[in-house]
């Protein structure tokens, strides 16, 4: 049932977020550490075991990758409820430092990039 | 009495309205992509950019700070383009992701992780100075501000940093999102995106889970669950080293006068 993988993926999300909060706290810091990565993390592991086991059938998958599917139409969402007027209105001291700090980790992910070693592959399809 | 019926069932349906809203806003980008520029633009990079705009459309219209979502009609979209939402959305993409890839690739993330606090930080810093700023507290807040725009609010309060300062600082962060959101499908082929690691190293330095994660969306689907896994450790890092040992540095650089 898809339920059964939309409640799986509900589960490793509240875990994650609870033990990024967590690391949080033990930080010392008023944020979430990685709380999404934690839970993602979670997700992979999950996926693994029960592929290994078995246990994991194609009809449960299907509550996951509609999730999954979903998330473009949620990014626009989240965009079209930015603080666009205060982003704009915040005067040129802004706007200098947003454009110099893209423009910066831009030039470094390029450089990065550009000296990816060969052995590593394109995106391979999800087996 | 129209009016009236309209306005109670989008408001009682606020999230099923967003679905079709958001519907229609990718339907026509994709047509607009594929009919007007011959898929040379991304739909989804479109339907971004269109949000954005109805974003400050609806700053404009209410004054609030949520965009669109502040117009009553349309406060559905503050729940499907909320944190939950959208961090679900991200943790179900996971699935996709290929575990040796994201672990060949994961120290090459956190080193980027690193960059992209550093860098953000002293370019926001040297800013600040360029504007006048001389007191460590306020220069720090507009370095972490530059970092993301949960960094800088977070920093600013832990230091005692003026609330225009901090608004500042926050400004800068919503700034630097929506730029990574716009340009990152600009800028893909210069960065050369397009593997698993390039995904990882670009989140690491570009920062803010909602800039990398419609920068990426615009850019290749395939690649969200890769930097989405890297990017949200961006605001925990930046929390965590912004109000201590970079105030501290920052502090011992520019002593205060008074």
């Amino acid at each position: 049932m898809p339920l059964y993988g939309t409640a799986l993926l509900a589960g490793c999300h509240l875990l994650g977020i609870f033990l990024g909060e967590l690391l949080g706290r033990l930080l010392g810091v008023p944020a979430n550490v990685g709380g999404v990565g934690i839970a993602m993390l979670l997700l992979i592991a999950v996926r693994w075991h029960g592929h290994a086991r078995g246990w994991l059938a194609p009809r449960s998958e299907e509550g996951v990758k509609y999730w999954a599917a979903l998330y473009i139409p949620v990014v626009i969402a989240m965009a079209a409820q930015q603080n666009v007027l205060k982003a704009l209105s915040g005067g040129p001291m802004v706007v200098l430092a947003a454009v110099l700090a893209v423009l910066a980790c831009t030039s470094i992910a390029a450089w990065i990039n550009r000296h990816e070693p060969a052995a590593a592959a394109p995106v391979a399809e999800i087996s | 009495m129209v009016e009236t019926l309209l306005q109670k069932l989008a408001v009682e349906n606020g999230l099923v309205l967003s679905f079709a809203i958001i519907g229609l806003v990718v339907l026509f980008s994709e047509v607009v992509a594929r009919q007007l520029t011959r898929g040379r633009v991304q739909g989804s990079a479109l339907a971004i950019l269109i949000g954005l705009t109805l974003a400050y459309v609806g700053g404009r219209l209410t004054g609030g700070n949520k965009g669109l979502a502040d117009v009553s009609y349309f406060s559905g979209l503050a729940l499907m383009g909320g944190s939950m939402l959208r961090d679900f959305a991200i943790v179900a993409t996971a699935f996709e992701v290929h575990p040796t890839e994201a672990k060949r690739a994961g120290w090459m993330g956190a080193i980027a992780l690193g960059l992209g606090t550093i860098v953000p930080f002293i370019i926001g810093v040297g800013t600040a100075y360029a504007f006048g700023y001389r007191d460590a507290i306020s220069l720090t807040t507009i370095g972490a501000g530059t970092v993301t725009y949960i960094v800088g609010p977070v920093t600013g309060t832990a230091i005692g940093a003026s609330s225009e300062v901090i608004t500042l600082a926050i400004a800068s962060g919503v700034f630097k999102a929506i730029l990574v959101m716009v340009t990152t499908p600009m800028l893909a082929k210069f960065m050369r995106l397009g593997t698993p690691r390039s995904a990882m190293v670009f989140a690491g330095l570009a920062g803010t889970v909602s800039g990398v994660s419609a920068g990426l969306a615009a850019t290749d689907r395939k690649l969200v669950p890769y930097g989405a896994l890297v990017a949200t450790f961006h605001t925990g890092v930046g929390c965590l080293v912004c109000p201590s040992i970079f105030f501290f540095v920052v502090r011992a650089l520019f002593p205060a006068h008074s």
